[in-house]
């Protein structure tokens, strides 16, 4: 993974930058100390890392501006981050570059749940804006499985997804409005705390646009009436084939569960010797399939989806009959990850293919499998066709990182083959940036190009991501001519 | 490639009282196929002319008038590309009538999320054909919107063709899709001005087994919105959420699913608002049929004169930003989305009551569309809510960026 050389003359201009930086912000926000600049030398891409110029943590939308504008002013790169935690390297600094930190601004500005709608700083944390709300019956929907520690920020900036976004949607869905800084320190409002109308929806562009045309400082969102309850059903299959076909019929009789999730073999045996939920170490497939509703609603509509999967010869049924059960059972799943990286290290992919694809690709990626020597584990919201292959890799052993990285390029290159994209839900980043020519024309680049020239046209903002180096390239040169 | 003729007088008004500006018919461009669009749109884009992009013309009367001497149709890009009932997705040519999209959805027991208004009674464009790529344009919506969102929350991939000719696809088609930026959104409700559509794929969903519709009478504006946030507060899951006001005011509140779900939850929602008014409950499909098309489409402004605002705003707004308009001027107001769409009808002289009511909507932050209105108003008046300097700004460097010689349906969006 490559990135653009530094500037030069940037970094021989550090100490004028940090120095204007100091004398604008408050004491203890601009960070140079090379051992603690260490903590921002990547996210949870921990594979990349790169020490950036200096690190400033805002904390007000107003020292978001003023960072900004100084950076601006003097052509200093930005790369905006939340909580760290994105899996593409969205928030990877380069060498030349200013970290804008926004975890400070953490706080819930207005609950109003008569209008069902909720105002934060966009510092806090994903599941703490459903813990500000809960108390009065009321969750917020998208649920990525980092949602402990990632930021609201940082799930505007990747449009991040969950288990739960089959029903609920993704954060755009649920994202009403921004306040929003431009690089050249601007602050503008997109959107608010009702359904608005009318005009460009610059709304929609932004969430999902990796931080590149925009510093989000606070954000209205959606809050949703929490169901009475909500039970979960495990289900092991012989194969993914079956699965699969239990999934499609599943969604065409009508039944919409809030969450439809597979495993494949290692992911189950990873799963359950981490979580001890009782998964079925004989099955080859699993699902996990959670309804809601009052405990009638959830019985029948368990009693529905237990007869579609009757027909498939299930190895095994186990519903949920208590919450510590469904918690054990989740505990799995979104500790898979974890759990994965207990045994090895490992790659995560996020490529979606359109869900009838599921059993093809799962056979191809085992051949491929077995020619790169890797071994991988499968974990896939089968309900939106979004799959998390874990490559598992030695990063002691020389070579291993790049045959991963190979390996992965071509699961994320079938991905597109049979219909799908490269990322779902965590994002191009870095990652996949030198991918994006897989799925799209050269124009197809321009044009998405062409929207980040409008909103930063020196191309400052996170600006070596996203898009293929060599096609950006005439982009960052003009701004370095700039410069 | 075909041209067709068409007058304009097609697209007027039966129920308004509409002063039709003079206009010669123009022939409209019928490109065959995407290749044949690019093309045709480069050749204006290199001689300036500028082109009205048109589906079924159903919402022409949306927005300010173009002026152009070149109409460019879509009428025969049609054809389902892919269906696939157990993916719940579709895609289709932009040109492929909305009414065949809905039978095909039907024949799988399925539909489209979002429940797209039939903006035809209310404009009087009877008689034209609303197309796929008309309503993404539009970002048609209906009263689901609450729970479903709008054509763009289901709206997962596009194809286009932008003013400089070049054909541009984002998204694709499935669900879950955040590789580069999102230009699915902004297609989504730019009315032909950044490109012309050629294909849309959706994200479908099933259809209910089982709708109930709770009825509650007699209960006035702000009493019907305060009903209905509650209703919506509530873990019911409720699909739509609507207040008729007139001499007999009907507030409804709509569940759907499987029928022992729906029977339960209408029975508790019932039972909790027991306090605010009696309900009763529509449990058969054609009633709640005709009584939520009623609401989709505002069918009781349809027949009367008048120039109709659509506001979006806090559903706890509605009703005193309403009363607030009437106390310069007479409306009538009909509300969805829980308070937070009013749909208002009101005299169509001089700025049919522009300045008051966006200065109403705007005091709470809230937004108003004109949404019919003649001609000549619609010259005069600006029909899109007006937009703060900065959000102008990137929507001018958008639109310089997308269609650099201002060839598309130029200031349809004014």
């Amino acid at each position: 993974m490559q990135m653009p050389a530094p500037n030069a003359e940037i970094l021989a201009n550090r100490p004028a930058v940090l120095s204007r930086l100091r004398d604008t912000l408050p004491k203890g926000a601009v960070i140079s100390d090379p051992a603690e600049l260490k903590a921002y030398e990547c996210d949870a891409l921990s594979a990349y890392r790169q020490t950036p110029l200096g690190v400033c943590l805002a904390s007000s939308t107003e020292e978001v501006a003023a960072v900004l504008k100084i950076c601006h002013e003097m052509d200093v790169p930005v790369v905006p981050r939340g909580a760290g935690t994105s899996l593409a390297g969205g928030s990877m600094p380069t060498a030349d570059s200013i970290i804008l930190g926004v975890a400070k601004m953490s706080d819930v500005l207005e609950i109003d749940t008569a209008n069902r709608v909720v105002h934060v700083q966009t510092g806090i944390t994903n599941l703490a804006v459903t813990g500000a709300v809960q108390g009065e019956g009321f969750f917020y929907a998208p649920d990525p499985s980092s949602q402990l520690a990632c930021a609201i920020a940082g799930n505007i900036a990747m449009n991040s997804g969950g288990a739960h976004c089959l029903k609920y949607g993704v954060t755009t869905n649920n994202l009403l409005g921004v306040r929003l800084v431009l690089m050249d320190g601007s602050v503008l409002t997109l959107g608010g705390p009702h359904l608005s109308e009318g005009g460009l929806d610059l709304l929609g562009l932004i969430c999902g646009s990796e931080g590149q045309l925009g510093v989000v400082t606070e954000a209205w969102l959606r809050i949703i009436a929490s169901p009475e309850g909500a039970r979960p059903i495990l289900m092991g299959f012989e194969s993914s084939e079956v699965a699969g076909a239990c999934v499609a019929d599943i969604i065409r009789e009508g039944v919409l569960p809030v969450a439809l999730e597979f495993m494949d073999g290692p992911a189950i045996a990873a799963c359950e010797a981490f979580a001890k939920a009782g998964y079925p170490l004989d099955a080859e497939a699993l699902l996990i399939v959670e309804v809601e509703g009052s405990p009638a609603e959830i019985d029948s509509q368990l009693a529905r989806i237990k007869a579609i999967a009757e027909r498939h010869n299930p190895l095994t049924i186990r519903e949920s009959r208590s919450e510590a059960e469904s918690l054990a059972i989740w505990k799995g799943r979104k500790s898979a990850f974890g759990a994965m990286g207990q045994i090895s290290d490992y790659m995560c992919l996020d490529g979606t293919i359109p869900v009838g694809e599921l059993p093809r690709v799962l056979r191809r990626i085992s051949e491929m499998s077995e020619q790169f020597g890797l071994k991988v584990a499968n974990i896939f919201h089968a309900g939106d066709g979004n799959m998390h292959p874990l490559i598992l890799f030695n990063a002691n052993k020389p070579g291993d990182l790049e045959l991963c990285e190979r390996f992965g390029a071509e699961i994320l290159k079938l991905c597109v083959e049979v219909g799908g994209c490269l990322t779902g839900e965590h994002g191009v980043g870095v990652e996949k940036r030198d991918l994006m020519g897989v799925q799209f024309s050269s124009v197809d680049l321009a044009q998405q190009m062409a929207v980040k020239d409008v909103f930063d046209p020196k191309w400052l903002l996170n600006a070596a991501k996203v898009f293929p180096l060599s096609a950006s390239a005439d982009r960052l040169r003009a701004q370095e001519t700039a410069a | 490639m075909n041209t067709e003729t068409t007058s304009t007088d097609t697209m007027s008004t039966d129920t308004m009282n509409t002063e039709t500006l003079a206009q010669t018919p123009v022939a409209a461009l019928q490109p065959a196929d995407e290749a044949e669009l690019a093309a045709l749109i480069a050749e204006a884009a290199a001689s300036g002319t500028a082109l009205e992009i048109i589906g079924g013309g159903s919402k022409r009367g949306i927005g300010k008038p173009v002026a152009a001497s070149q109409r460019l149709s879509s009428a025969a890009l049609t054809g389902i590309t892919l269906y696939e009932p157990g993916a719940l997705t579709l895609v289709a040519k932009a040109g492929t009538p909305l009414a065949t999209i809905e039978a095909a959805l039907l024949a799988e027991n399925q539909r489209l999320p979002f429940e797209p208004m039939d903006y035809r009674p209310l404009l009087g464009s009877a008689g034209t054909e609303p197309t796929l790529g008309g309503m993404v344009a539009a970002n048609v919506c209906g009263p689901r919107r609450i729970q479903a969102g709008a054509c763009r929350d289901s709206l997962i991939g596009v194809r286009f063709v932008n003013g400089r000719g070049a054909c541009i696809k984002s998204g694709g088609r499935v669900m879950k899709n955040v590789t580069g930026y999102d230009l699915v959104k902004l297609m989504a409700g730019s009315y032909g001005t950044l490109g012309v559509l050629s294909e849309a794929s959706f994200k479908l969903l099933p259809r209910p087994e089982s709708v109930e519709t709770l009825i509650l009478h007699g209960l006035d504006e702000a009493a019907a919105v305060a009903v209905l946030c509650e209703a919506l507060g509530s873990p019911f899951d409720v699909t739509g959420a609507a207040h008729l006001p007139g001499e007999t005011p009907r507030t409804l509140i709509r569940v759907e699913g499987f029928a022992d779900s729906t029977a339960y939850r209408a029975g508790q929602l019932r039972d909790r608002l027991a306090h605010h008014a009696h309900a009763e409950i529509a449990s058969d499909a054609d009633s709640n049929a005709a009584l939520w098309r009623s609401v989709r489409d505002v069918e009781p402004f349809a027949g009367q004169s008048g120039a109709v605002w659509r506001l979006s705003l806090k559903p706890t707004d509605g009703p005193k930003v309403v009363a607030q308009i009437r106390t310069k001027r007479e409306a009538q107001a009909l509300y969805d989305w829980g308070g937070g769409l009013v749909w208002l009808l009101t005299s169509d002289l001089e700025d049919a009551g522009a300045e008051q009511i966006r200065a109403a909507a705007a005091q709470v932050g809230g937004d108003a569309s004109l949404i019919r209105a003649s001609e000549p108003l619609r010259m005069r008046v600006p029909t899109f809510p007006p937009q703060a300097p900065m959000i102008a700004k990137l929507t001018a460097g958008l639109r310089a960026q997308f269609d650099p010689a201002g060839i598309l349906n130029p200031g349809r969006m004014g």
